[in-house]
């Protein structure tokens, strides 16, 4: 990223360290994206040169048109892209927690569990409430009644649904409403309690109220777990990141705190964009 | 604008929707007849076909006094039907065993007249019950094949040349006739299929010496229920291949990744998250599978059907493997047997379409269940 933030800076009159990105990893780091390339068919990269650092505790924001890479980087977080069989980062490395992710010596099980995912279209088990949010527990092979009963208790609490749905946990996960669904999913994703939690557009598919709900639940979610969430929504960029990231046809273009980049990007393509006068 | 003069008066004589006989018209219908013809056509063949056998099976089920249906006929096994005649011109018609008793009780009546028809007697309890075996050894069997199969493809296997090729195979023996699997399974299971045992027959191809002094011995399952199971198995695994394969991809990506992104590992994310959902659908497709295979002669005529048995399974045998093992009647091979390869009379007549009538009734139910429940199991089905 070294590069294209410097370039963005020389090439304006901004004062040359407003870009905090390019700061070498610091104790707060958490994720480090250095100089990747990723092609789901060999020969095709989608993403290229990427580098990036996300902070522990914060919310970042991946914003971008259609099709830039936003979902493909989030992905490859949790080598979700793993799953396909051609896909495969064809240069640089992906460090979380100071590990290089995509080593053989990792535990692909491990990193997932490490780094949560919430898809955009939710996507409850079709179980009840409880074992929904008890699935991961489950299956690291955790049996104790009042262990599970606690994690749920807990993730529903956080996920603010415990209150809608204490008295029938046993009823189906699928008979919430789109948005209480979602809520759900995230907190199945925060029962196994990972460090970071990624999100897909996770408001895509819910309607204002509900999309209010989840975003004020990201924020105090914030204190406990590093977030990345991609959106298209600028105004949701704006309520609930701390630092946002523009990506521009594979490529990162700026990345900078939510504040600066909206208000006053380093680059004419993220004005263009944020502003909506992009095309 | 409201001039009604200036309009010109409707004319009641010119119809501009006269009927026209266009050549585009003409067409039309011969068309239209065609088609319905050819709908009328089917229809008539399923009418005459059931209602044919309705009305030659149905009496032979049922009757008219308590209980109303023949009970004799489900649980006696096919017997040779006596028909004769004493000197004083009484008719006799009885199956082979009271024959014996009656000639016992009647020493001194003469028989002047006396016609066997073989397994015109007795009842189809004995091929009932082998066609019940055979689907359930079938259905166990290509189930477990079946699952795993598409499982592996479905799942777990990476998309490529190798894999199309091994589909396209999987889909063109579907397309392989009965008999010929009715002859791979004589080959395979019935000659060379291994069997553990303590002394190999001659004909065993290959001894491979196991502890305790016994050997697996590719020797064959030799004709049994075992063998014509494993046949008929095979024949439908296209059948249940594709089913079970339709029914895993119906499952939402989502809950393979969801799962998955919790930790799970592959195996887990299937087991837990996709074969729950997806066995519902897997069984309804399989059952129609059943329908076929309970119907099939081919595959069985050479690997497991006779068209005599005395015994029922369970009497013949004391053990799993023997009961496994032995020969069973089945009811595509006994209508086989009494339309084809016996004399015909009237005598025969009842048998024939009495075992045709419950076999048909029989294989209309599970079709019907199989349609019951994927109506049942798509209602429910929510995400
Ligand atoms: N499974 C895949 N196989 C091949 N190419 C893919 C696959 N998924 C995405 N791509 C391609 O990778 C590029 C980036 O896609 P990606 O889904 O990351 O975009 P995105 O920024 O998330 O877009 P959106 O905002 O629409 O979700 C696109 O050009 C897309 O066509
Ligand atoms: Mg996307």
């Amino acid at each position: 990223m070294s590069d294209e933030t410097r370039e963005g800076s020389l090439s304006t009159d901004e004062t040359p360290g407003g870009s905090s990105a390019v700061a070498p990893a610091t104790a707060d780091t958490v994720i480090e994206v250095d100089d990747v390339n990723f092609a789901y068919v060999k020969g095709k990269d989608v993403l290229r040169d990427i580098s990036m650092q996300i902070n522990k505790g914060q919310v970042t924001a991946f914003i971008g048109p259609s099709g830039c890479g936003k979902s493909t980087l989030l992905r490859c977080l949790n080598r979700m892209n793993d799953l396909i069989p051609t896909a495969e980062i064809t240069k640089g490395e992906i460090r979380i927690l100071g590990t290089d992710i995509y080593d053989p010596s990792v535990d692909v099980i491990e990193l997932r569990k490490h780094v949560g995912m919430v898809f955009q279209k939710y996507n409850p088990f079709p179980k009840s409430i409880y074992e929904n949010v008890a699935f991961g527990l489950r299956i690291q092979g955790i049996k104790s009644k009042s262990v599970l009963d606690e994690a749920v208790e807990r993730s529903l609490k956080l996920a603010g649904l415990w209150e809608e749905v204490k008295d029938r946990l046993d009823s189906s996960g699928l008979g919430l409403s789109g948005g209480q669904q979602q809520r759900l999913c995230i907190a199945r994703t925060i029962a196994v309690q990972p460090k970071i939690v990624l999100m897909d557009e996770p408001c895509s598919a819910l309607d204002p109220i509900s999309t209010t709900i989840i975003e004020e639940l990201i924020t105090q979610l914030k204190d406990e777990f590093t977030i990345v969430i991609v959106t298209h929504n600028m105004q949701q960029a704006t309520r609930v990141s701390d630092r946002t990231a523009y990506f521009y046809l594979g490529e990162l273009i700026e990345m900078d705190d939510t504040i600066k980049i909206f208000n006053n990007p380093s680059r004419k393509e993220t004005e263009d964009y944020v502003s909506g006068r992009f095309g | 604008m409201h001039d009604q003069a200036t309009d010109p008066p409707l004319q009641k004589s010119e119809n501009p929707f006269q009927k026209k006989i266009t050549p585009q018209k003409r067409q039309d219908a011969v068309v239209s007849t065609v088609l319905r013809m050819a709908t009328y056509f089917i229809l008539i063949c399923a009418a005459f076909i059931f209602l044919d056998i309705i009305r030659k099976g149905a009496p032979v089920v049922f009757q008219t006094e308590f209980p109303f249906v023949n009970t004799k006929f489900f649980t006696d096994s096919p017997e040779t039907l006596m028909t004769f005649e004493t000197e004083d011109g009484t008719f006799y018609k009885m199956d082979f065993s009271d024959y014996s008793q009656w000639k016992r009780d009647n020493p001194e009546g003469r028989i002047v007249e006396e016609h066997s028809h073989a397994y015109s007697g007795g009842g189809i309890f004995g091929p009932l019950v082998g066609t019940a075996l055979l689907t359930i050894i079938c259905i166990i069997v290509a189930l477990f094949v079946g699952l795993t199969t598409a499982v592996y493809l479905n799942e777990y296997s990476s998309k490529g040349r190798f894999m199309d090729m091994v589909r396209l195979a999987i889909m063109n023996l579907a397309g392989v006739p009965s008999i010929v699997f009715g002859l791979f399974g004589l080959g395979l299971f019935c000659f060379v299929a291994p069997v553990i045992t303590g002394e190999p027959q001659e004909r065993s191809i290959l001894n491979i010496p196991l502890f305790g002094g016994n050997f697996l011995a590719f020797q064959g399952w030799g004709t049994s229920m075992i063998a014509g199971g494993f046949t008929l198995a095979v024949m439908i695994l296209p059948v249940i291949i594709a089913a079970c394969e339709e029914s895993l991809k119906a499952i939402p990506m989502g809950f393979r990744e969801a799962s998955l992104a919790l930790g799970a590992t592959k195996w887990q994310s299937i087991s837990k998250s996709v074969l729950p959902y997806a066995f519902p659908g897997m069984l309804t497709a399989s059952i129609l599978g059943i329908t076929r295979v309970a119907g099939e002669t081919a595959p069985i005529m050479f690997t497991a059907a006779l068209a005599h048995k005395d015994k029922l399974p369970w009497q013949d045998t004391d053990s799993i493997g023997g009961f496994f093992s032995q020969s069973v009647q089945a009811m595509p091979y006994h209508i086989y047997t009494v339309a084809a390869r016996i004399p015909q009379s009237e005598y025969t007549k009842p048998m024939q379409f009495g075992s045709v009538f419950v076999f048909m009734v029989l294989v209309m139910c599970f079709a019907a269940l199989s349609i019951f429940m994927r109506i049942n199991y798509r209602k429910r089905v929510k995400w």
